[in-house]
């Protein structure tokens, strides 16, 4: 399950999902201490994961120049207003 | 006669023409009197030639025109004639000689009304949703936060402005926009090219290939959002690798490419809405889960430590542990020599027990007893059966023995008896019978003689008679000549014969002596007869 693939791997989405089911797993109380430790570190790095892809919202607009084809060979700035 | 050949007659004027002139007289007149005209029909009949033109019929209920338009013209067309189409043709009316046919070359054709515009679109649903484009397994799932958004749009106007402004509020994303026209001829292909050219990019590449794509475009009327009902745009949507959203028109506007698409937005702006999650709320809830993360691992130390101050003071004293133990070590060690000396005092008795039943008597009453039954079987053992036995073999034989000799005796007195009734029979069937009746048998020796010569020739003659034989020489008995006297005399010297005979009577002697033992009863009758 996604528990294998390494946090720095996973989709925004992917990350939130495991998140959410760590603090739920920690949230029911039945595991192990030292493994309710672990489950907390994996969480953090979750978080911190989630929070990165949150913060890293850049906005940048491009449009596709096109030769006479009609074939994509570029982009240049797109301001739209 | 003369009306079989062209005879010109006086007073005939009318103008002759060869059949290339009228052709062309015909092809002129067409066009010149109809010039470009437009013409209202349905689409019969479309075929395109493999040179690339498109010749097609169009029709009303009683009538057919043919149509042509050239290969280089067919780019221009707004529309693409189909079977069925209501439409309205603009070109020009013209001829062609070689077939004495007229046609018209088609420059341009426009719908004809909405009415046949919508007729048209549900027959290419129709056709599509057979074919399973629509069919909600072929849907693919939008990705959640998307890296990049294709937008295949006009670049300028207010649809890629509310776009971009609804992406900035919720979640600034990368953006590409695809520029195409969004109505007019060029419409549908342009589109069509976007997306497949958006699905050919690669991800990470010089133009980075998006995660979404949205083909959007502001209200119009039907004409113009045609572009996006045509079936190559539909197409394409459906051979998307990439999840598309449509977000053609206004709400009521519902358009082809609403049908194939993974979603169907009402507007540009709600199409950003979905493209999307909302940045600051996501940030909330990721918050929210980390405070909850922290609460809920404090809380389980909390509870643990609770636990283990619950546990520290259940645990008993170590020493309260080992009274029940030292209890019961106590109460056994009292009762273990006690065990020992009833052991020991129970097999005492079971030993005086056994031990009162060994004396001497027992085992002299089991000699005793054993001697009886010696005494019993040897007084049974005797000779008495034997010779019981020996003496009736010894009755059955003498039984035997006695039944054997009178089986004898009976069977001797039965052969006797019948000897002496064969020998009756004999002497009956015997020829001395004869000679007591008087008869003799005379012989030569051992010769029979039975006539007169014979005796004569003979040297010597016995005559036998009943009691005896008489031997007599030969010629005296022949120069005597009666055979009675003779037997007679001879028989006087009967008795001195055998003494006094010559040695030729012995062969009768013997014989008459071997006769006579055989009938033993003559004998008797000899001894009464003397």
């Amino acid at each position: 399950m996604s528990t294998d693939t390494p946090v720095t791997e996973m989709s925004f989405e992917q990350a939130m999902h495991e998140l959410e089911r760590v603090v739920d797993q920690l949230e029911r109380g039945d595991v192990a201490l030292d493994a309710s430790i672990a489950l907390y570190e994996r969480g953090a790095a979750l978080k911190k994961r989630c929070e990165d892809e949150l913060k890293r919202a850049e906005e940048k607009v491009a449009a596709i120049t096109l030769d006479s084809g009609g074939q994509p060979t570029g982009t240049q700035p797109l301001d739209a207003g | 006669m003369s009306d079989l050949l062209d005879d010109p007659a006086p007073g005939q004027n009318a103008p002759e023409f060869s059949v290339s002139e009228l052709s062309g007289e015909v092809k002129r007149t067409l066009e010149g009197t109809f010039g470009r005209i437009r013409v209202r029909g349905e689409v019969g009949r479309v075929f395109k030639a493999r040179s690339g033109h498109l010749y097609y019929d169009i029709k009303d209920d009683r009538s057919v025109l043919a149509c042509t338009t050239w290969k280089g013209q067919i780019s221009k067309l707004a529309v693409v004639p189909e079977e069925g189409l209501e439409v309205v043709v603009t070109g020009r009316l013209t001829a062609f000689g070689a077939q004495s046919k007229y046609n018209m070359n088609v420059e341009e054709v426009a719908v004809a009304g909405q009415g046949a515009l919508m007729a048209l679109l549900e027959k290419r649903k129709a056709q599509l949703q057979a074919e399973g484009l629509f069919a909600p397994e072929r849907k693919k799932p939008l990705p959640y936060l998307p890296q990049i958004i294709g937008v295949v749009t006009s670049p300028s106007g207010a649809v890629i402005r509310d776009i971009l402004h609804r992406l900035r509020d919720r979640f600034p994303r990368k953006v590409l926009v695809w520029p195409v026209a969004v109505q007019g001829s060029n419409c549908a292909t342009e589109v069509a090219r976007a997306i497949e050219g958006f699905n050919q990019l690669s991800r990470g590449g010089a133009l980075p290939r998006p995660d979404l794509i949205i083909v959007a475009r502001g209200g119009g009327s039907i004409e113009d959002l045609w572009g996006f009902n045509e079936e190559i745009v539909a197409r394409a949507v459906a051979a998307s690798d990439i999840p598309l959203i449509s977000a053609v028109g206004h709400e009521t506007d519902t358009t082809l490419i609403d049908y194939v698409s993974d979603l169907r937005a009402p507007t540009p702006t709600a199409a950003a809405e979905h493209a999307v999650p909302v940045r600051l709320d996501l940030l909330a809830h990721v918050e929210g889960l980390g405070a909850r993360m922290a609460q809920a691992s404090g809380r389980a130390v909390q509870q643990r430590r609770q636990r283990l101050g619950d546990l520290a003071r259940a645990l008993p004293r170590p020493d309260s542990l080992l009274d029940t133990p030292r209890q019961r070590l106590d109460r056994v060690s009292d009762r273990l020599p006690n065990a020992l000396i009833s052991g020991v005092q129970r097999r005492k008795l079971i030993l005086s027990e056994r031990a009162a039943s060994l004396r001497p008597a027992t085992l002299r009453n089991l000699v005793e007893r054993r001697r009886d039954r010696l005494k019993n079987l040897s007084s049974r053992l005797s000779l008495r059966p034997i010779e019981q036995e020996t003496e009736r073999k010894r009755e059955r034989l003498t039984a035997l023995t006695t039944r054997l000799a009178t089986v004898q005796t009976a069977r001797v007195s039965r052969q006797r008896d019948r000897l002496l009734a064969t020998g009756r029979q004999l002497d009956i069937l015997s020829y001395k019978a004869t000679l007591r009746r008087g008869y003799a048998v005379v012989r030569d020796g051992e010769r029979l003689i039975t006539s007169k010569s014979a005796a004569q020739a003979a040297a010597a003659l016995i005559v036998e008679f009943a009691d005896g034989q008489v031997a007599i020489r030969g010629g005296e008995a022949a120069a005597q000549g009666t055979p009675g006297a003779q037997g007679a005399r001879g028989a006087l010297g009967t008795r001195g014969a055998p003494a006094s005979s010559a040695a030729p009577a012995e062969p009768v002697k013997s014989k008459a002596a071997a006769s006579k033992p055989k009938p033993p009863k003559s004998s008797g009758g000899q001894g009464s007869l003397f």
